[in-house]
This record gives C-alpha cells, sequence and structure tokens, in this order.
C-alpha cells in the first residue's frame, strides 16, 4: 500500500480510468494547462493531451451541459468545477437535464457522468465559496452523491462513480486535499457506491459523519475514549443511495446518535438521517439524536467567526456527552 | 379536414396552462372556434394565395435540382405534420390529452426543410415543440400520439408527454421544457461526434427566445472555439410566448449575433421550405467538412397559440391572416404544381393518406394501455 494524499489518489483514479476507458475525458476550468485549482488533475494534460483533459472558458452551464450532450452520445465525461459552489450557476443542466434525462426518456439515453470538485468550506473564503451543498443535490431523484473522507475511499469511490451509468455528484473538500493515507496500489480497486464505512468501532455512542467531519469525530473519540466513552463512527461514504442499513445496525448498539455535517442543518442530510434512523430504530434510541451543523448563517471570513460556524471536535465531544447525559 | 383549432386556445382563466374545466372557458372556446376557423383547414387557399406570386420564383430553381419523390415526400411530411398536430389540437380539447402542448402548425417547412436534409446517423435536440421533428427524425405517429395520450405505447412509455420525445435508436435527443437547456446539451452532442472522428452532426433547434438565455451565448462561443459540427436552428416565430420578439431582444438580427462569436449564419425565410432546405444543406456540408458550426435564424410564424392554453390576446387577427397567406404548404404545393411534378390529384391524395395515418396514430393511443403503475419507479437510475 502506498501513503498518498487525497490529492494524489483522486489523481491516480482519474489517470487510472483515462487510461482504462478511451471514452472518459475531464473537462473543466483550468484542469489542462494550468494543472488544476487545486491540483488534482496535475500532469495529466501533459500525458494525455488536449483531447482527454479540456480546459474551458469560465462558462458553467455551458460546459456541464456539454458534458450532458456528451455523456448522452456515449462519452463518460468527468466535469470539474473549481468549487461546488459555482455549480450553481450549472445546476439546471445537473437537477433539470441530468438527473431526469434518463427517465424522461424511458430509460433511453442513460447520462453516465461525473460532476466533481472541493465542497464546503475552506479556510476564509467567505459566503460565496464555502457552501456545502450535498443535501441540495440529494434531494433529486436520478442523481447519486459520493463524499469521501480518506485518499483510499476517494480513489476507490471516483473510480466507482465514474465506471456508473448515472449522473454522479461527487464532493471533495478542499481542506482535506493534503489528508495522506494508504491507498491500495490495484489498479482495479473500486469501492462500491452506496456501501458506509464503520471508520471506527465503539459501544456508547454512534457518529455519523461525512467529509470534512469524519476526521473530527475520529479525533473526538479518541478524547472521548480518555474518559471512558466508546464511541463508533459510521461514514455513509455516499449519501445517495444511502446506506441507512448500516448506521441503523451501529445505533441499534450503541442507542445513541451524533450527526455532525458541515452544511446548514434545516432540511440537511443530517435531518434525513436522523428521520430514517426514527424509523427503523425508535425503540433503541437512549437519547433524541443530536446534530452539529454549520450556523444558520452565511459563512462571515473573519476567522474566529469561521471557526464559530463550523463543526469543531469540541462541539461534537459536547453533543456525544450530551447523549450520553454525561 | 380536422376541426377547428383556433390561434387561441381555451380562456383567460388557464393562461398558467392548465386545461379549462368551467363554463366561462368553454364558451370563450366556442367563440374563438367559429371567428377562426379557417385556421384549421391544412391549408387555406383563399388566404394563402395573394403572396405567392413572389415565392414561387425563388423556389423553382431549386425544385429543378431535387428528385421528385423527395419534393412529394417533403410535401407529404409538411401535409403530416399538420393533419397531425390538427388532430391534437383535436383531441387535446375532448381532454385526452394532458399538460402542456404546443403545436407545431404554421413551422412545418422548417423541419421539414431542415431535418429531411440529415443523413440518419445524424443526430437532432430541439425544444418542446417537438412532436412534429420527432416524427421527422423517424418516431413513428403513433408512438408521438401515444405519448401525448399518456399511453404505455408512447415514444417513451408516457413518461414524457408531449414537451419529452425521444429515440436513441433514430437519433432524436429529446424534446426538452427548459427554454435553452438543450442548446447546450445540443452543443455536447457535436462534441462527442468531434470526438469520436466520423463526420456526423447535430441539428440544434430552438426558439427566438431562447436567444435570451445565457445558455446560448455559452453554447455558441464553445462551439466556435473548439469546431463543433453543430448547426443552430432558431425558429425566430417571433413570440416568446405571448412576449414579442421586438419587446424582449435588444438587437433584433439574430443571425448576426453569431459575428459576436465569428461564426457563420445565415438568415433563411421559414415559409419556403426550400429554402431551408438550401440553407441547412450548406450549413450541414460546413459541418461535414471543416467541423464548424453554423447558427441559421429561420423565419417563422406560428398559426396557433404559444401553447393549447394561450389565450392569444397579444396579436391580431390581422397579423395572423396576413402570415397566413403566406403558408408554407400552400407556397410549397403551388410551386411543386407549376413545376408541373405535382397535380391537384396528387394533392388530395397525399392528404388523404396523411389524415389515415393521423387516424391510425389515434387508434393506437386509444387501444394502448397506460403505463403499468410499477413504472413510477422504472428508470429512475440506470
Amino acid at each position: 500500500m502506498a501513503i498518498l494524499t487525497i490529492r494524489d489518489a483522486l489523481n491516480q483514479a482519474l489517470r487510472e480510468e483515462i487510461i482504462r476507458d478511451e471514452n472518459v475525458f475531464i473537462m473543466g476550468e483550468e484542469v489542462a494547462e494550468y494543472d488544476g485549482a487545486y491540483k488534482v488533475t496535475r500532469g495529466l494534460w501533459k500525458e494525455f493531451g488536449d483531447k482527454r483533459v479540456v480546459d474551458t472558458p469560465i462558462t458553467e452551464l455551458g460546459f456541464a451541459a456539454v458534458g450532458v450532450g456528451a455523456a448522452m452520445a456515449g462519452l463518460r465525461p468527468v466535469i470539474e468545477f473549481m468549487t461546488w459552489n459555482f455549480s450553481i450557476l450549472a445546476s439546471d443542466q445537473i437537477i433539470n437535464h441530468a438527473a431526469k434525462m434518463y427517465y424522461m426518456s424511458g430509460g433511453q439515453f442513460s447520462v453516465p457522468i461525473v460532476f466533481r470538485g472541493p465542497n464546503g468550506s475552506a479556510y476564509q473564503v467567505s459566503s460565496q465559496h464555502s457552501q456545502a451543498l450535498e443535501a441540495f443535490y440529494a434531494n433529486f431523484p436520478g442523481l447519486k452523491v459520493v463524499m469521501p473522507s480518506t485518499a483510499a475511499d476517494a480513489k476507490g469511490l471516483l473510480k466507482s462513480a465514474i465506471r456508473d451509468n448515472n449522473p454522479v455528484i461527487f464532493l471533495e473538500q478542499e481542506t482535506m486535499y493534503g489528508m495522506k493515507g494508504e491507498v491500495p496500489d490495484d489498479e482495479d480497486f473500486t469501492i462500491p457506491l452506496g456501501i458506509a464505512d464503520v471508520k471506527r468501532e465503539g459501544s456508547d455512542c454512534t457518529i455519523v459523519a461525512r467529509s470534512f467531519t469524519v476526521p473530527q469525530a475520529l479525533k473526538a473519540a479518541e478524547e472521548l475514549e480518555k474518559e471512558g466513552v466508546s464511541v463508533e463512527v459510521v461514514d455513509p461514504r455516499t449519501i445517495k443511495p444511502l446506506d441507512i442499513d448500516t448506521i441503523v445496525a451501529s445505533v441499534k448498539k450503541t442507542n445513541r446518535l451524533v450527526i455532525a455535517e458541515e452544511s446548514h442543518a434545516f432540511a440537511s442530510v443530517g435531518a434525513e438521517i436522523s428521520h430514517q434512523v426514527m424509523e427503523h430504530a425508535f425503540d433503541y434510541l437512549d437519547a433524541p439524536v443530536k446534530r452539529i451543523s454549520c450556523a444558520e448563517a452565511p459563512m462571515p471570513y473573519a476567522r474566529n467567526l469561521e471557526v464559530l460556524a463550523l463543526p469543531s471536535v469540541e462541539k461534537i465531544i459536547a453533543a456525544v456527552k450530551e447523549v450520553c447525559y454525561l | 379536414m380536422a376541426k377547428t383549432a383556433t390561434q387561441a386556445g381555451t380562456s383567460k382563466t388557464n393562461a398558467n396552462g392548465h386545461r379549462a374545466k368551467n363554463s366561462a372557458a368553454a364558451k370563450t372556446v366556442e367563440k374563438m372556434e367559429k371567428s377562426e376557423k379557417a385556421v384549421t383547414d391544412t391549408v387555406n387557399p383563399k388566404i394563402a394565395k395573394s403572396e405567392h406570386q413572389d415565392r414561387k420564383k425563388l423556389q423553382k430553381s431549386s425544385i429543378k435540382n431535387l428528385d421528385k419523390e423527395l419534393l412529394q415526400e417533403m410535401l407529404y411530411q409538411m401535409v403530416l405534420g399538420r393533419s397531425f398536430e390538427q388532430k391534437c389540437a383535436e383531441v387535446y380539447r375532448i381532454g385526452k390529452i394532458g399538460g402542456f402542448c404546443h403545436l407545431y402548425i404554421g413551422q412545418e417547412a422548417v423541419g421539414v426543410g431542415a431535418i429531411m436534409a440529415l443523413r440518419a446517423d445524424d443526430y437532432v435536440i430541439t425544444a418542446y415543440r417537438d412532436h412534429v421533428q420527432a416524427m421527422l427524425k423517424g418516431i413513428t405517429p403513433e408512438a408521438v400520439m401515444a405519448e401525448l395520450y399518456g399511453k404505455s405505447g408512447g415514444s417513451v412509455g408516457g413518461k414524457g408527454g408531449s414537451m419529452h420525445m425521444f429515440s436513441k435508436e433514430k437519433g432524436f435527443f429529446g424534446g426538452h421544457g427548459i427554454v435553452g437547456g438543450q442548446i447546450g446539451v445540443g452543443t455536447g452532442m457535436a462534441y462527442a461526434q468531434k470526438y469520436k472522428g466520423g463526420d456526423q452532426v447535430t441539428l440544434c433547434f430552438f426558439g427566438e427566445a431562447a436567444l435570451n438565455q445565457g445558455m446560448f451565448h455559452e453554447s455558441l462561443n464553445m462551439a466556435q472555439l473548439w469546431k463543433l459540427p453543430v448547426i443552430y436552428i432558431c425558429e425566430n416565430n417571433q413570440y416568446g410566448m405571448g412576449t414579442s420578439q421586438a419587446r424582449a431582444m435588444s438587437m433584433s438580427s439574430i443571425s448576426e449575433k453569431a459575428a459576436g462569436y465569428g461564426m457563420a449564419s445565415e438568415f433563411v425565410d421559414g415559409m419556403d421550405v426550400l429554402a431551408v432546405r438550401e440553407a441547412t444543406t450548406r450549413a450541414i456540408e460546413r459541418a461535414r467538412k471543416d467541423g464548424s458550426p453554423t447558427l441559421l435564424e429561420i423565419r417563422c410564424y406560428r398559426f396557433m397559440g404559444h401553447s393549447m392554453s394561450d389565450p392569444g390576446k397579444y396579436r391580431t387577427g390581422d397579423e395572423i391572416k396576413k402570415n397566413q397567406e403566406r403558408d408554407p404548404i400552400f407556397l410549397f404545393k403551388e410551386s411543386l404544381k407549376e413545376a408541373k411534378v405535382f397535380g391537384d390529384e396528387d394533392f388530395t391524395e397525399i392528404e388523404t393518406r396523411a389524415k389515415e395515418v393521423v387516424a391510425k396514430a389515434v387508434k393506437f393511443a386509444e387501444e394502448s394501455p397506460f403505463p403499468d403503475e410499477k413504472e413510477l419507479f422504472t428508470d429512475v437510475l440506470a
């Protein structure tokens, strides 16, 4: 196993899939000659040239649509948004076109496309560049939504996303690109979409975390262990389809649930998980489900306010103690 | 003759697209049907005759260059398209068709002139006024009508309705309901054609109102930048729903907008099916040979309302009548007669044949079962 950053794991996945399938190409702003705004596509243009690695004008709606049309006509585009915040300009293509095409055409035109890029906050990039959009996209039938939190997951899930015949929303996290982890060397290494991963086993409380909050939850679990609290951390990895069975099994074991998420709380993925756990494991809960989410305000610039707005290890620890009545 | 289809649809009370259910609306429909019956004939020679003298010369030259069979087929397809849409209006009024329903009456020369200039392996994508274009690309009238009925025998099994006809087999990439959305998708289809090599092209249809969407500009920029084999066909019927082009577009010369992207363009008379065919053929050749795009502004006029629920208060009867004088079917028919390709009896035969095909389509749609309830959840994911 190699030790790779999430950035390089994603790069490897792209490279291997470009080699594996001649219909795979990556398109987006600064993905080619500039080597990627966050260097996820570093070296790919030099290796594969203009056909497979395509710089676009700053025209999110337009190049998202080119991806949708190309996918309908048999290619497998990977469309990079420099950040998911910019995908909002392209959301008509993602929601009204990509998500509905297979259904609307009576199963004739599938749209095998991956939309990917960094989601959520970075360091003080303020209101318009700090949004976590998973709940928005997860609301629409026809889309799969994926959020890796480790280098191995990033690589294995991106390869599966590219091979999937549906539009996949692949949400990375800018502050996590440099995080390192073990990644299997096997070029056929993939992780199926729709399977959660128990990142740490425990018996007193379950934390469901995704992307940005997974390292925080693991850190919180370490701290809580010192105080004698055994925490299980479940990472769904794929938001849609959601592996609710793994989450419910964990809750049935621990009887307590904290959900940590970078998005806003209202109508969030955490709200959905909370509802589904109530549906499937109501009698197993020893305390109300607790959520840690982003504050109900646009993201402020000032560092102290930004920290205050976001989930943190401390907030997660406090939430676990609350549901454990400690 | 199909019975009454008015340029106005039902009533003011249902301008939001829902069909009239109350008696006031029904009365309005009746009144409009009486006053505007003339629109409904496949071609009304009395109206259409006057300006014909100006047009026939232009058509005469190209008639010589085309096979008689092709010319006859083009006329047949125009007549079939109109008969089909007239029948749609008729069955819509008795509640057989739900939702939105946008008819192509008056614009037949655009679809026939352009799509019949393609090869079978080329692609077409269009907006929501898609019934006739779908048939021209090879979807059967039965499948289109059954789709309008929301039946399992429809082109997409009853999941799409009027605005969403599709056929992967025939290269018809859909009718689309978001104004301008399909311009970018069509650009992507041409991107794939270029990526794969070969010399296929994409025809991408949209109305003039779609030019006011950002997608139009984003798409033309990329298509010219990357030299994509796409022909953008702006069907300028002069109204975006109830808003005239003059009230919505700061610079009205659409073909000139292509200059902003360094793209080839042409203005075409959309009432002249041969002019449409010639301009489209030139654009197709450019796309096949150099892989470069073209913008065609094809000026036409819809004789009906925007949709079946359009009260039609935004244009005058005189304006509609003036445009009907240049009915594309009449102009073409007269030119073919003049060139001795065609006689009146041939036209009668064509009309009869078209009506039979439409009747067969209606019968198929009536008899086709509604989709099974399990279909609600099929085709959500591939």
